[in-house]
C-alpha cells in the first residue's frame, strides 16, 4: 500500500484498527520496562536525591510538548498546501494530547522545582514560553470547538498553528539567549548528553513509552475524528432529505 | 525505598501523570464507544453517506 493510499479514510480506519492492539502492547510494555528501571535500577542523583525520579516524566512530557506542535505544523502544511483529506483530522486529533503532554510538563516540573529551587514558579523565558505553548493548544482547540465547518476550522487551526511554530525555537534556545533558573540543555545539545547513563537508559525507555503513547492515542483519536464527520455527513444528509421531503 | 525528604513532590508528579495519561486513555476509548453508538443508530434510522449511497449503486 502506498503511503497517499492512506489518505482515504476508510484505508486509514483499516489500518488503524489492526495497528492500533500492537501499539497499545508496545506502549503498556515501554512504560512498565521504563518505570522498573527508574523505581528499582536508577541511583539517586547525588545532588538532587531521589528527586531526580521527576525528571523521567517531566522531561518526556517537556519533548512531547513540542514535539506534538511540531507534528501538528506538519499536518497544517498538509492541510494548507496538499489539502490532505487526512491532514486537518491528524492536527485536530494531536492539539488535546499535546495540551495534556505541556500541561504535565508545567506541573511536574513545578513539583521539581519546589523541592530544587524553592519555588513552584518563577517568569523566567523557558517556563513562560512553555506556558505560552499551553495557551497556544488551548487557543487552536478553542478555535477548532468555534467554527462549525470542519474545512474552514481546519484552514484557520492551520495558520494558527503554523504561526504558533515560531514559539518552539523559542523554548528550546530560551535558556541559551537568556538567564533562567531552568538549567540548559542536558540531553540534546551539540557535544551529546552530559546525563551519566545509568540516569540516560531509563530516561531514554521512559520518553520512548511516552512516544509509543502519543503515536497509539493519536491514531485512536484520529480514527474517532473520522468517526464524528462521518456522523456529521450523515446528519447533513438527513437534514436535506427532510427539507426536500 | 526511601525517597528522601522529597517523597510527596516525587508522589505527587507521579500520581498526576497517572491521572493525567488514564484520563486521554479513557477519553479516546469513550469517545470512541459513543461515535460508534451514533454511527449504528442512524444506520439503523436508514441515514447512510453519499459514498455509502455510490458503493450500493
Amino acid at each position: 500500500m502506498a503511503l497517499i493510499d492512506l489518505a482515504n479514510p476508510t484505508r486509514f480506519l483499516a489500518l488503524a484498527a489492526r495497528v492500533l492492539p500492537w501499539l497499545a502492547a508496545a506502549t503498556a510494555l515501554a512504560f512498565a520496562a521504563g518505570l522498573y528501571l527508574v523505581w528499582f535500577t536508577t541511583p539517586d542523583d547525588y545532588q538532587q536525591g531521589a528527586t531526580v525520579k521527576i525528571m523521567f516524566i517531566h522531561v518526556p512530557n517537556a519533548w512531547l510538548a513540542m514535539g506534538v506542535w511540531t507534528v501538528m505544523s506538519i499536518a497544517s502544511i498538509g492541510t494548507l498546501v496538499w489539502r490532505h483529506p487526512l491532514a486537518d483530522v491528524a492536527a485536530k486529533s494531536a492539539a488535546p494530547l499535546g495540551a495534556a503532554f505541556t500541561f504535565l510538563a508545567l506541573v511536574t516540573g513545578s513539583l521539581w522545582g519546589r523541592p530544587m529551587w524553592g519555588t513552584y514558579w518563577v517568569w523566567d523565558a523557558r517556563l513562560t514560553s512553555v506556558l505560552v505553548l499551553l495557551l497556544m493548544y488551548l487557543g487552536v482547540i478553542a478555535l477548532w470547538r468555534t467554527v462549525d465547518d470542519p474545512s474552514r476550522a481546519g484552514r484557520a487551526a492551520a495558520i494558527l498553528t503554523l504561526v504558533g511554530a515560531v514559539n518552539l525555537p523559542v523554548i528550546k534556545f530560551s535558556v541559551d539567549w537568556w538567564n533562567t533558573l531552568h538549567q540548559p540543555a542536558s540531553v540534546l545539545r551539540a557535544g551529546g548528553p552530559a546525563i551519566h547513563p545509568a540516569i540516560l537508559t531509563p530516561l531514554l525507555v521512559m520518553a520512548i513509552a511516552f512516544v509509543l503513547l502519543f503515536v497509539t492515542l493519536h491514531l485512536a483519536a484520529m480514527r474517532n475524528e473520522i468517526l464524528r464527520r462521518r456522523v456529521r455527513s450523515m446528519w447533513l444528509m438527513q437534514a436535506h432529505a427532510a427539507q426536500g421531503a | 525505598m526511601d525517597l528522601g525528604p522529597h517523597a510527596a513532590f516525587i508522589i505527587a508528579a507521579y500520581v498526576m501523570a497517572a491521572v493525567v495519561v488514564l484520563g486521554l486513555i479513557a477519553w479516546v476509548i469513550a469517545d470512541y464507544d459513543a461515535q460508534q453508538r451514533v454511527l449504528a443508530d442512524l444506520e439503523q434510522r436508514g441515514v447512510t453517506r453519499r459514498s455509502q449511497k455510490s458503493e450500493a449503486a
